[in-house]
């Protein structure tokens, strides 16, 4: 029984975690373009672009 | 060679003995490339740089650090940019290596799914234009893209009431975890630390529930106090208040009931109803919005020199031509340029028909091309076309409060100050009862009742009837119109020209000769199709709307001005005329055609005798009679009140069952008659041209204008049938009784809602779970009523 001392306050911050992690996700655009970066890692783009 | 995937394609074309493709293709695209290098722009993309046109889509933004430069730019801006010719992810990447390159570019987003770059740089080192030519550079093509600023605050309120829907489901679920092993515990099995434990754990999880996602009610509730009104969310807020506070009360202090899963499940249950309602409400006002999305993003300039190019519509200027293809939308007002077309006013005046449009007809931005390609020139463009009038005037409509919604709103009030009152008795009652259930009990009374439905029974009915009215072809222009339309009970119309079409039209043909009407009909078709007189245009138009003319027939066709036409049909001699004129063809009498008659009549002969007679005159407008005997089935009087011959009133009265009808009447007589009419207790819907006569508008309860190519801007009535058809007129009464009618069924929901919920409430029979439901599903069910509106007459 004494393990629920530890779960129970683990499982509120992972609840928490979850919400901020997909909170962070939706907020930086990335549920926005879903086809586009699955396609972008087949470009050879090595050389860091002028200005980034 | 730009990447790996370039040189395999150009090996494989080389090894095919395709090579001759480089050569042409150089010989194509060397001079795009030298016309565009970098540093020199076009002239027509230097437009862009005007900061007038850019503060549309350029947004300044906090700088960035930028890795090579010396320090963060003075100034960053950022911009959309809608991208054309975006076929594959290859695409997207040039597009954005292209634009990283431009000096003082910092980011770029190119979305694939939505095709827009989203540009960040800073803009004193490249001029915006500078973009804009770079992707052309590369064979692309790209539009700042402006987004319609509703669209995005619709999307935001969207995201953020999902939002908090979703924290509140997410904390509900959770919370109930920690509920429900107290719950279902038999006494002194659970020990009283975990017990506490759970306890905490629901506190910590239920605070972001109430501090986010139940941050609307308490805000609300709090600007309506300090405004000293009672709104709606003030039961809840303090519904929800007071639960939490007695349950963290009880965890921090550690004795006592905790709540903290039925305070979730209520901020969770409102908001699921407050979103579907939110939901409800974008969809019923896009039909509003839709009108100011009609204008296109590009139109089809034509040069100086011929040729055409494609500039976005914000950079069209008056006297510019353009060039309109098959099922693309017209751009701005103007009159048409070439000789014919045909175009579908739909989405500005509800009928769905292309109109045919001759050269020199005006031509309304808005509306689309549905036959072949067509120039026009531009005469008003932006906020001065009738489509943002119209925009304009239906602003005015829906930001205006009618006096009953205010009525509504402080009765809704009253409504909550009993309620405080009710849940305070049945709280100090239960306390006397049952104490352990009185905090409950209160708080359910609260929340049951809240009068939501109340105060949404009238608005959303309004908005749903004004934007079908809209789509109708009749644009309400004041807040009182739909109120003021569904308690008519007496329809005027001012002027004959309101029911008829105040141009010359076929009325009847007389035959004299062996051809038949159709035959003669035709043959006055082919010899005044040339010509501009109104007489001869009503008789072509009339041939062609039969079908029966013959486009390749022509004759030799000579104008006689004030007298006729002469034609030389397959070596026979006609004339089209007076009677004078047709006689003097072939020497004989005229016969008689008809008794009394003010109309003008034209005559058709030969050098053998006389063919036919017609007569031309005013017609009615069609669907004007159905119009009029459905109103009047509706149980409305109709009047005709004119200033014309009385002869003319009478008949076309006659014509169309006006059973009360009065010609020749002065402005004046015109306002005592309206006057009589109110006096007797009638209310008056009065249709009209709606720039003259103005008193009488204004004494009617209602007043209806008809476009008729009348200056929208100047039109002081309640109303504008777009349409000009009767028939709109008379599905927009129609829709104004059943939005009423809904109104009444919403009110009566409402408030029989309440009153049989309270007292339920009251003898403690309404659990939490209950009054949630109870109190998101009554709103939402006023809400859906509303909607029924638009699926009627829903197109």
């Amino acid at each position: 029984m004494d393990i629920l001392y530890l779960l129970i306050p683990l499982s509120v911050v992972l609840v928490l975690l979850v919400g901020v992690v997909f909170w962070y996700a939706l907020k930086s655009g990335q549920l926005e373009d879903l086809e586009g970066p699955a396609l972008a890692i087949i470009a050879d783009d090595d050389k860091p672009p002028a200005g980034r | 060679m730009c990447c790996p995937g370039c040189e395999a394609v150009a090996q494989a074309i080389a090894g095919r003995g395709l090579s001759d493709y480089y050569r042409l293709r150089d010989a194509v695209s060397g001079r795009m490339a030298s016309t565009s290098a970098d540093d020199r722009l076009p002239d027509d993309l230097s437009v862009y740089d005007s900061l007038a046109l850019q503060s549309r889509f350029v947004r300044e933004v906090a700088p960035e650090h930028v890795p090579d430069a010396a320090g963060p730019g003075p100034v960053q801006h950022e911009a959309d940019l809608l991208l054309e010719g975006i076929r594959c992810t290859a695409c997207v990447w040039l597009v954005e290596q292209t634009l990283a390159r431009v000096p003082g570019v910092v980011r770029v987003d190119v979305n694939y799914a939505s095709r827009r770059a989203r540009v960040r740089w800073d803009s004193s080192r490249s001029p915006f234009s500078r973009l804009i030519a770079a992707v052309r550079a590369v064979g692309y093509r790209a539009w700042p893209f402006e987004a319609s600023r509703a669209a995005l605050i619709d999307r935001s309120e969207r995201t953020a009431a999902l939002w908090r829907l979703f924290v509140a489901g997410f904390g509900m679920m959770q919370v109930m975890m920690y509920a429900l092993p107290v719950y279902i515990a038999d006494a002194g099995s659970m020990s009283a630390d975990i017990e506490q434990l759970m306890r905490w754990a629901g506190l910590v999880l239920t605070v972001p529930v109430m501090l986010y996602s139940a941050a609307p009610f308490f805000r609300g509730a709090w600007r309506d106090l300090q405004r000293r009104s009672l709104g709606m969310d003030v039961p809840v807020a303090l519904g929800i208040g007071v639960a939490f506070a007695a349950s963290a009360w009880s965890t921090l202090a550690g004795h006592g009931a905790v709540y903290f899963d039925s305070v979730a499940m209520f901020v969770f249950l409102l908001l699921a109803g407050r979103f579907l309602e939110l939901l409800a409400r974008q969809h019923a006002a896009r039909a509003l919005q839709h009108l100011a999305r009609l204008v296109p993003e590009t139109a089809h300039r034509i040069t100086g020199g011929g040729s055409v190019e494609t500039i976005p519509v914000a950079l069209l200027k008056p006297g510019e031509r353009v060039e309109v293809r098959p099922g693309e939308t017209i751009p701005a007002d103007g009159p048409l340029e070439s000789a014919q077309a045909m175009v579908s006013e739909a989405l500005l005046t509800g009928e769905a028909r292309p109109v045919h449009k001759r050269s020199g007809a005006a031509m309304i931005g808005g509306s689309v091309n549905a036959g072949s390609p067509f120039t026009m020139r531009i005469e008003r463009v932006g906020g001065e076309t009738a489509l943002s009038a119209i925009v304009r005037l239906m602003e005015r409509a829906t930001s205006e409060r009618p006096r009953w919604l205010d009525l509504s709103q402080r009765a809704a009030g009253w409504f909550v100050i009993a309620i405080l009152a009710c849940a305070l008795a049945s709280g100090l009652a239960w306390a006397w009862i049952d104490s352990s259930r009185a905090l409950w009990i209160a708080v359910s009374v609260l929340i049951v009742t809240c009068p939501c439905a109340l105060s949404l029974a009238l608005p959303v009915a309004m908005t749903v009837a004004t934007g079908e009215l809209a789509r109708g072809g009749l644009v309400a222009t004041r807040g009182h119109t739909i109120g003021s339309l569904a308690e008519a009970t007496d329809v005027v119309f001012d002027k004959t020209g309101t029911l008829t079409l105040g141009r010359m039209g076929l009325l009847e043909t007389v035959i004299f000769a062996s051809r038949d009407t159709a035959g003669s009909l035709a043959l006055a078709g082919t010899i005044g199709r040339g010509s501009e007189h109104p007489a001869a245009r009503a008789l072509a138009e009339a041939a062609e709307a039969a079908g029966i003319c013959d486009p390749e027939e022509s004759g030799d066709v000579r104008s006689e001005p004030g007298m006729g036409m002469e034609a030389l049909i397959g070596g026979h001699r006609f004339r089209l005329g007076r009677a004078g004129f047709v006689a003097a063809l072939h020497g004989l009498p005229a016969p008689v055609a008809w008794v009394h008659t003010r109309d003008t009549t034209v005559w058709l002969g030969d050098e053998r005798g006389w063919i036919a007679a017609f007569r031309l005159g005013d017609r009615v407008r069609p669907g004007a009679g159905e119009a009029i005997s459905i109103l009047r089935a509706m149980g409305l009087r109709i009047h005709l009140l004119s200033g014309d011959d009385p002869a003319v009133a009478a008949r076309l009265a006659a014509e169309l069952v006006i059973a009360a009808v009065s010609g020749g009447a002065t402005p004046a007589e015109k306002l005592a008659y309206v006057k009589a009419l109110q006096h007797a207790g009638a209310r008056v819907a009065m249709v009209g041209d709606g720039v003259n006569d103005a008193p009488v508008l204004a004494q009617a309860d209602v007043s209806i204008a008809l476009r008729g190519g009348s200056d929208l801007a100047q039109v002081r009535a309640d109303a504008v049938l777009l349409s000009d058809s009767p028939m709109d007129l008379a599905r927009a009464v129609r829709l104004a009784q059943c939005a009423r009618a809904v109104v009444r069924q919403n009110l009566a929901w409402a408030l029989g809602y309440n009153l049989i919920v309270l007292p339920l409430a009251f003898s403690g029979l309404v659990t939490p779970l209950i009054a949630g439901i109870g109190m998101s599903s009554s709103s939402l069910l006023v809400v859906l009523n509303a909607l029924r509106l638009r699926a009627r007459h829903g197109r």
